[in-house]
């Protein structure tokens, strides 16, 4: 086979949740390709199958001529504690024995040399001591060392390896891809900056709802034509529709709740319901952190939804009932002590207003679907005496009867005075925010009204040109 | 109360806060059997009031170990014994001074406590080393203050830890409607609901509102404050105080809390189940030491207890 | 915890200046000398071999330990059954090791096994160190209460003339804790297996992503620390020519002091055989200058607690972020 890697119809499910709808790819030693989706469409599931972290559900997976398949990957896999000839012989058992760190540091040393002329990397120095950029340039020459004695180097997947490196320190990685290429490394590269697509790519691959919607030569797919087919017009949604979106009415006169400071400056009024969006991990959620827990921006009192229900929200020994009552515990104090009555009425109450289906409301929260959870912590939010209520992408995992509920209630308070901030990276989502934000690293870079919103201005706007 | 926490853990097993009841049972059930049923209440009655003590230093400790995980006060002993010289030595044995001693050993013991937390958020480093470091200055300021005196408490404290009413000791009943307040505490006030949601997950609570450093800063404050009880009572049980009294109430105190049901991984606290633990270990001494096995076998035993209770009693996370 | 890793820094922040990489390990050795310094001003006398011989052969068994606890703590755990232990193996040396040393040395190497599985177990479901290692600290307490019901037994005569030996001109102490800090700065420091033992402290995902079954080293890990406490027990009852259960509950506390002393970190697998050392021999050292300087031996934990806290105070200052 002259393929480095083959992967032929290959799907994988989590669950019911299917992550690839049968994917074909194929990569030529030498060659490559750049890997470009939205958020969800399938790239890191088809990393991990490539890199064997987990077996495909279908399908069959390839392997060609020998050689090592490494990967960089989005969060660093360095260990922070040790030195860069030390993360080195991780990766490479060959390395023990007398002079054994020499042979590391001349490695690794060597490595960054080549790929980062002037990186200015102590060899001796801990990474935890090193700033991330530096710490990014050791994780990138690290996946290109070769030792003596081991298979060469087949396949170099590289995932967003750019976000922290300044703009020289790009310019360098990306010669240096060339030139590995060059040398007969196969490479794949995820990134938000399609220049650097195209500034090294053989071939693009836009992967789309766990499937490749088009694959070509770079110089026949250009940017506009991806960014079409990235975002596309046609997502069905599937089983129920959702009722569309009732134009709203928002009053450009009432006070101002919420200002964030930014190319584009956030500003969300009483009773708007605003989005934050863009490619995930670009300070969405750190803005509405911030919000939250410092009141940065905020000029009333806030209360969050939290996507991440394990990390962020839910409240794992309690019931349904203490898990909502828990930001509004004024409300049911009668004296000193908190009245059950009073907490149980409340809790019904919700129960009722979000439609939450359980058994009981003193039920464990963590035996409730997920979407039935979700509710939970939305109830959790709205009931809190707060003016302005966060959303952090609640609608994960959530099933469409219930996010159709959760729209109109959102709606309804909104239109009752109350604030949303929202951060989704669904379209579907955002078409209930009077207008969007589009964040790029770390600050809202463009502002979208309703009227104007699509994927395609979102994407636009997502991925730097 | 009709909002009962959730069940999932009942209906799976028993609440943790059982386990220290269902061994002290065993071994109370045991013994009587070797015995022929002899002397039981008595045996009952003895563990019971040496339960007092490290129900009080435990229950501080709970408060501590459910604010999250990590959080543990290693304070204690040496809270335990300034706190009683300091009220020792206030009173000089005269019974009309019983309050200021009382109002002493709390202040005392909840403004350490206060100290231990702030070293925790000033240095930023694990409780464990935080309240190490303040209880060896703790432990020093003992030694100076208390040195070689030896107090006599007011006759009135020595009389009322032994004072029964009806077979039945006061001091006993007492501590069990202290644990009653501090069961509704817990469970049915802002304070205890703020405490038990951050233990559970320091950032959901923080980002459902809850003022995360006040309420664990409040913990701490506690947690002084039950081991300056301790100390308070304990020297009036044993006719002073002594520099080495709290010694065995470092270890005693987490092992307490534990097996009484506070969840290392915190949010899980009970204030009634510490008694079990309690009342467990004090029936192992007196079992251990009526036949003879002495301390080793005691010591096995309740560091085999606290194994197998962590091993089965933590929920696997990933 | 939100991945803040993945938001791009907008300007690349310098490498730390060097004073506060070096904070760490120049902080001990700076507290060191000004012990030492003031020492030998207040007794020229202990500027001697003899001197030096006896105000720090207190100080060996505290090394050991201290090494031990940082094995542990270099995988983020802790250990609050190294004083039971240590005491554990005074009674084993004092019972056994000198009337039946093949009984003696079998139940040692048990007990390393033991310790070992602890590891593992602590490891495989997730358990809390400080929770399992309180526990184990009783089954220690115990076990050597059943080999050494009352302190006394004698150290075989063997480990007791180990003490009385006098090398020529360095007085045995300092050539003890010259041959630790080497023995650990080169197998755990310089090693390539130290690298990956290490690593397995600092982020045990990637050295997993990296092929190596963190489980093993861990169990390793637990397995170097029990034979360093081993040495400690046998140090300590060889000084002490007997053995007792509750010898050392203080080693517990002190060995977590030495290593933070030193430059240990509570998390991130940040660990300096060195600091560790010189922070033992700091400690020991502590209660001399203080009897000294003729402070009460009434504040002498006192002091250690509050030497503790400016510590970490003054690493907290210098290097701003550390834990």
């Amino acid at each position: 086979m002259d393929k480095v890697i083959a992967l032929t119809a290959v799907t994988k499910a989590f669950g019911p949740v299917r992550a690839l709808g049968g994917v074909d790819f194929a990569i030529a030693p030498g060659e490559v390709v750049g890997l470009v989706g939205h958020n969800g469409a399938g790239k890191s599931t088809m990393v991990n199958i490539m890199m064997g972290t987990f077996p495909p559900t279908e399908g069959r997976v390839e392997r060609g001529a020998a050689g090592e398949i490494r990967c960089v990957f989005q969060e660093l896999s360095l260990c922070l504690n040790l030195d860069a000839a030390e993360n080195t012989r991780l990766i490479h058992r060959s390395l023990r024995g007398l002079g054994w760190r020499r042979r590391a540091r001349a490695m690794i040393a060597g490595r960054l040399d080549a790929i980062f002329p002037g990186h200015g990397i102590p060899p001796e120095a801990k990474l935890s001591d090193l700033p991330i950029g530096q710490r990014q340039m050791v994780e990138i020459a690290r996946a290109f060392t070769a030792a003596e004695g081991e298979g060469p180097l087949a396949m170099v997947i590289l995932d967003e390896p750019t976000s922290a490196l300044g703009e020289e320190a790009t310019q360098q990685f990306l010669a240096y891809v060339r030139k590995a290429a060059g040398e007969g490394v196969a490479i794949v590269l995820i990134t938000h900056r399609l220049n650097e697509i195209y500034a090294v790519s053989h071939r693009i691959v836009v992967m789309k709802d766990g499937r490749s919607v088009a694959e070509g030569p770079s110089a026949e797919l250009p940017k506009e034509r991806l960014v079409e087919l990235m975002g596309g017009h046609a997502v069905p949604v599937e089983g129920e529709d959702i009722p569309a979106v009732a134009t709203r009415k928002t009053d450009p006169n009432a006070p101002v709740m919420v200002t964030l400071p930014g190319a584009v400056p956030v500003e969300a009024r009483k009773g708007d319901i605003i989005g934050f969006t863009g490619l995930d991990g670009h300070g969405q959620r750190e803005a509405l952190v911030a919000i939250q827990t410092e009141g940065r921006g905020a000029k009333a009192a806030t209360a969050f939804v939290a996507g991440d229900r394990q990390a962020d929200g839910v409240l794992p020994v309690w019931s349904i009932a203490q898990n909502l009552t828990i930001s509004c515990l004024a409300t049911i104090r009668r004296g000193a002590f908190l009245s059950p009555a009073a907490e149980r009425a409340f809790a019904e109450e919700w129960r009722e207003r979000i439609g939450i289906r359980m058994r009981d409301i003193d039920q464990p929260l963590t035996e409730l679907s997920g979407g039935n959870q979700q509710k939970v912590l939305f109830a959790r939010a709205l009931a809190a005496p707060a003016p302005i209520v966060l959303l952090d992408d609640p609608m994960r995992g959530v099933d469409v009867g219930t996010k159709a509920e959760v729209y109109q209630t959102i709606r309804n308070e909104a239109d009752a005075g109350r604030t949303f901030v929202w951060f989704s990276t669904e379209l579907e989502e955002l078409e209930n925010c009077d207008r969007v934000y589009v964040f790029r690293e770390g600050a809202p870079v463009a502002c979208i009204p309703r009227e104007a919103l699509s994927q395609d201005a979102i994407i636009a706007a997502s991925f730097q040109s | 109360m009709s909002v009962a926490p959730a069940r999932a853990a009942r209906r799976l097993s028993l609440p943790p806060s059982a386990y220290g009841f269902i061994a002290a049972a065993l071994l109370w059930g045991g013994t009587m059997l070797l015995s022929d049923g002899r002397g039981g209440i008595e045996m009952l009655s003895v563990a019971l009031s040496f339960s007092i003590f490290s129900v009080a230093v435990g229950t501080g400790q709970m408060f501590v170990i459910a604010s999250g995980p990590g959080n543990i006060d290693l304070s204690c002993p040496a809270v335990i014994t300034l706190c009683a010289y300091v009220s020792m030595n206030l009173m000089g044995g005269a019974d009309g001074m019983l309050p200021v001693g009382l109002i002493a050993a709390l202040v005392l013991g909840g403004v350490i406590g206060l100290v231990n937390y702030g070293l925790v958020r000033a240095l930023k480093i694990p409780p464990i080393i935080a309240t190490l470091a303040a209880s060896f200055v703790v432990t020093s300021l003992a030694m100076w203050y208390g040195g070689e005196s030896t107090v006599r408490p007011p006759q009135a404290l020595s009389d009322f830890m032994i004072w029964r009413v009806g077979g039945v000791q006061v001091a006993l009943i007492l501590a069990l409607i202290g644990s009653g307040v501090v069961h509704l505490v817990l469970h049915r006030t802002v304070y205890g609901r703020s405490l038990l949601a951050l233990g559970q997950n320091a950032r959901a609570a923080q980002l459902a509102g809850i003022r995360v450093g006040f309420v664990r800063m409040t913990a701490y404050a506690v947690s002084g404050m039950m081991a300056g009880l301790c100390g308070f009572l304990l020297a009036g049980f044993t006719g002073g105080a002594a520099l080495n009294m709290g010694e065995a109430y470092l270890m005693e105190s987490v092992a307490v809390a534990v097996l009484g049901g506070t969840s290392v991984a915190g949010g899980r606290a009970s204030a009634f189940g510490i008694w079990g633990a309690a009342l467990f270990l004090s029936l192992l001494v007196t079992l251990l030491n009526s036949t003879g096995l002495g301390a080793g076998a005691r010591y096995l035993f309740t560091g085999l207890t606290i194994l197998v209770v962590i091993f089965f009693a933590t929920e696997r996370r990933k | 915890m939100t991945a803040v890793t993945d938001v791009p820094t907008a300007a690349t922040p310098a490498r730390k200046p060097a004073l506060a990489r070096l904070a760490p390990i120049l902080l001990p050795i700076a507290i060191l000398v000004v012990i030492l310094g003031i020492v030998f001003w207040m007794r020229p006398i202990a500027m001697s071999y003899f001197g030096l011989t006896l105000m720090l052969k207190l100080s060996v068994p505290l090394i050991f330990a201290a090494l031990s606890q940082m094995l542990i703590i270099s995988q983020g755990d802790l250990d609050l059954s190294t004083g039971a232990y240590v005491g554990f193996v005074t009674c084993v040396s004092a019972v056994y090791l000198g009337s039946d040393p093949a009984l003696g040395w079998a139940i040692i190497a048990g007990s390393v096994v033991l310790q070992g599985l602890v590891g593992l177990f602590t490891w495989l479901r997730r358990l809390p160190s400080i929770v399992v290692t309180l526990g184990m600290s009783f089954v220690w307490l115990g076990l050597a209460l059943f080999v050494l019901p009352t302190p006394g037994g004698q150290a075989p005569n063997w480990l007791t003339a180990i003490p009385q030996w006098r090398p020529p001109y360095v007085p045995l102490p300092i050539v003890v804790a010259i041959l630790a800090i080497l023995v650990f700065e080169v197998t755990l420091m310089r090693s390539a297996a130290g690298a990956v033992l290490r690593g397995a402290g600092g982020n045990p995902a990637a050295v997993t992503r990296a092929g190596w079954s963190v489980a093993g080293l861990r169990t390793a890990a637990y397995v170097l620390a029990a034979i360093c406490a081993v040495f400690s027990g046998l140090a300590l009852s060889a000084l002490t020519t007997s053995g007792a259960p509750n010898i050392a509950p203080a080693y517990t506390l002190l060995s977590i002091a030495s290593v933070i002393l030193g430059g240990g970190a509570f998390i991130g697998g940040i660990v300096s055989p060195f600091g560790t050392v010189i922070g033992a021999v700091t400690l020991t050292l502590v209660s001399s200058v203080l009897t000294f300087v003729n402070v009460p031996s009434v504040w002498q934990i006192g002091a250690q607690g509050a030497l503790l806290v400016v510590v970490l105070l003054a690493r907290g200052l210098v290097s701003g972020d550390r834990t």
